[in-house]
């Protein structure tokens, strides 16, 4: 009987309309980020593929942009948060221009950033040249010139992201721990730490794909090697010029690497910042 | 000196200063009394060391905590000094029993035995069943015991209560009000309550002092201020109705008088202390209808304008004070011989153990 009645009436689905003039600019603006996919999709030379992206220059270009990315991301972490700390919580002389310094490679030309790393850390540069000559140690044309690279253009995403986190988070929290006696680490650690990982993690995600996607920079100050310097961005730029169905090969397999990692983080940690 | 020694001197902003003196034995329960504006926040930044003194000196245990003049002044982590904080501040991150853990293990206690620490203090609060919860998922007054297991876990030189009872509702406040009671007596060292609620400072404290202004105007017992309040803004404050009796089954019979009333709180039994807020008590022209478990006939003994509100004491058989606006006052043209109804809902009445 019961049954009956719940056959005879379904549920009701209700759905409010959006209005037709955000349907429609709304979907002019998908579609800037949809058609670039579409025509990457249209050239792609489906029959070769695999044979392309198992291609020597795209293994080392894809092992090398891994390795720089993560290793770039660690770095990240281990420099940006202690940064992102002093610049919330502390007062120093010229702390308003250091917030602005760093994050400057938000909206420098990379070609600018890599230039000026070239002037600091280059065989000529005013740390470079004493830490060659100290050392031998040479950054441009090393797998460490693209990690610096790959530090500097992505660090900014992951200490705005957290310094906003620490002024929001409510200070009040940290005064309570301090008052049971921990000191100012042990709060860091133990309190300040895990209520803002959310955000934490959401601007490790955005370094690390800043880092991956990295370019400009890196080209500049630490060259075009391949297997040593050569990531898959420039890999692209360079089989643009030689071998098209290369360069799409390579580019395809950069969007499904992002596209896949953005979107496993982005429902197991994003939804919760 | 064992307890707490302190002349606050500090300011916030331009145009407010605090300075105050509070001595409080180890044992004893002081509680700072005053409205918001009044300086209770500072007071507790300056105790815990979020704001240093600008003059004066903060000792407690025989230590010195600060002290402008010698140009001393130990950060919140050196001062053993317990806070429960009003919204309690408890880390959700983390479960129960590691919350009340942060302490002994930011002194430098192993884990194993912090947690056999933190154990016996989440036992004594009845918390166990909710040791491996996690803090943000806790009702109210299930915080506010973490919150004070949190605190004494650290063995502190001090116990501060900053409106520990605020945040909850009526019927959570006297419960709370009561386990409070109960550990504050466990705690050995000296307890400052600071509140705005005048229930709560006359039945936890030993001894109150009246904050106004940043100035401390009176202190003394509840009696002492009830008495004799030393200003009209105390004579308000304390207008709370302090009565003493036995509580049977929410019968209470009552020491100097003997009207009966009835409270909803059954839980407390034997001697009780009696507090009835003076807006508490609604007066009616005739019998009022429904019914009020507590209502009687009586006359208006005084009447006197106080501030916004009007007092009037009732005569026998009971003498209460009632807070009422001046507009009833005229609409139920009181004066005094005016013959009156008076009720209270029985949920009004709040008691407490009597301390022997």
């Amino acid at each position: 009987m019961k049954d009956r009645v719940r056959d005879q009436q379904p549920r009701r689905r209700v759905r409010s309309r959006a209005p037709w003039q955000l349907v429609v600019l709304g979907s002019i603006g998908a579609a800037v980020f949809v058609l670039p996919l579409v025509g990457l999709a249209t050239r792609t030379p489906w029959s070769r593929l695999v044979e392309l992206v198992s291609s020597d220059i795209v293994v080392d270009a894809l092992k090398l942009s891994v390795t720089t990315s993560l290793i770039a991301a660690l770095i990240c972490l281990i420099v940006g948060v202690p940064l992102a700390w002093l610049l919330a919580r502390t007062e120093f002389p010229g702390r308003r221009v250091l917030r602005s310094i760093v994050t400057l490679p938000m909206v420098l030309p990379p070609v600018v950033g890599g230039a000026a790393l070239l002037f600091a850390l280059g065989r000529r540069g005013v740390v470079g040249e004493p830490l060659n000559e100290a050392t031998g140690f040479l950054l441009p044309f090393s797998m460490w010139g693209v990690v610096v690279a790959n530090v500097f253009v992505a660090m900014p995403f992951l200490v705005v992201t957290v310094e906003g986190a620490l002024n929001n988070l409510n200070a009040r929290y940290e005064v309570a721990a301090a008052t049971l006696g921990a000191s100012r680490l042990t709060v860091f650690r133990r309190v300040t730490l895990p209520m803002i990982a959310p955000s934490l993690r959401a601007g490790l995600v955005l370094a690390w794909a800043r880092a991956l996607g990295e370019f400009g920079a890196t080209i500049t100050f630490a060259g075009n090697l391949q297997g040593r310097t050569q990531t898959l961005p420039i890999a692209v730029f360079v089989a643009l010029e030689s071998d098209r169905d290369t360069a799409v090969a390579i580019s395809l397999v950069l969007v499904v690497v992002s596209l896949v990692v953005l979107m496993v983080l982005r429902d197991r940690w994003w939804s919760r910042t | 000196m064992t307890g707490l020694d302190a002349h606050l001197v500090t300011a916030r902003g331009d145009d407010f200063t605090l300075d105050i003196q509070l001595s409080i034995a180890p044992g004893e329960t002081l509680a700072l009394l005053g409205p918001n504006g009044a300086g209770k926040s500072t007071t507790v930044d300056a105790l815990a060391g979020i704001v240093p003194l600008r003059a004066g000196h903060l000792k407690l245990a025989g230590r010195s905590l600060d002290v402008p003049a010698q140009d001393h002044f130990s950060p919140p982590e050196d001062r053993s000094i317990g806070v429960v904080f009003q919204d309690y501040l408890l880390f959700d991150h983390l479960s129960v029993l590691e919350n009340v853990m942060f302490g002994p293990l930011a002194s430098g206690l192993r884990k194993q035995t912090a947690r056999t620490v933190a154990g016996r203090w989440v036992k004594a609060l009845d918390l166990g069943a909710l040791a491996h919860r996690r803090a943000g998922q806790l009702s109210g007054g299930q915080a506010q015991r973490v919150a004070l297991a949190r605190a004494l876990a650290t063995e502190p030189d001090l116990l501060l209560l900053d409106e520990a009872l605020a945040a909850l509702d009526v019927r959570t406040r006297s419960e709370l009000r009561q386990v409070l009671s109960r550990h504050l007596a466990d705690f050995d060292g000296p307890r400052l309550l600071i509140t705005h609620d005048p229930t709560d400072a006359f039945l936890l404290a030993d001894r109150i002092a009246v904050l106004e202004g940043g100035r401390i105007i009176q202190v003394g017992s509840s009696e002492d201020i009830r008495r004799r309040p030393a200003t009209p803004y105390v004579a308000a404050l304390a207008g709370t109705n302090l009565l003493r009796g036995m509580n049977s089954n929410g019968s209470l019979s009552l020491d100097d008088y003997a009207h009966r009333l009835q409270t909803a709180n059954t839980s407390v039994k034997g001697p009780v202390l009696i507090t009835i807020h003076p807006t508490a008590i609604a007066l009616h022209p005739t019998q009022p209808s429904g019914s009020p478990r507590n209502s009687w006939r009586t006359t208006v003994a005084t009447v006197e304008p106080l501030g916004d509100t009007t007092r009037i004491t009732l005569a026998d058989p009971l003498a209460l004070g009632v807070d009422i606006t001046p507009a009833a006052t005229a609409a139920l043209k009181l004066s005094p011989g005016t013959p009156i109804w008076a009720s209270i809902k029985a949920t009004e009445i709040a008691v407490s153990p009597a301390a022997e």
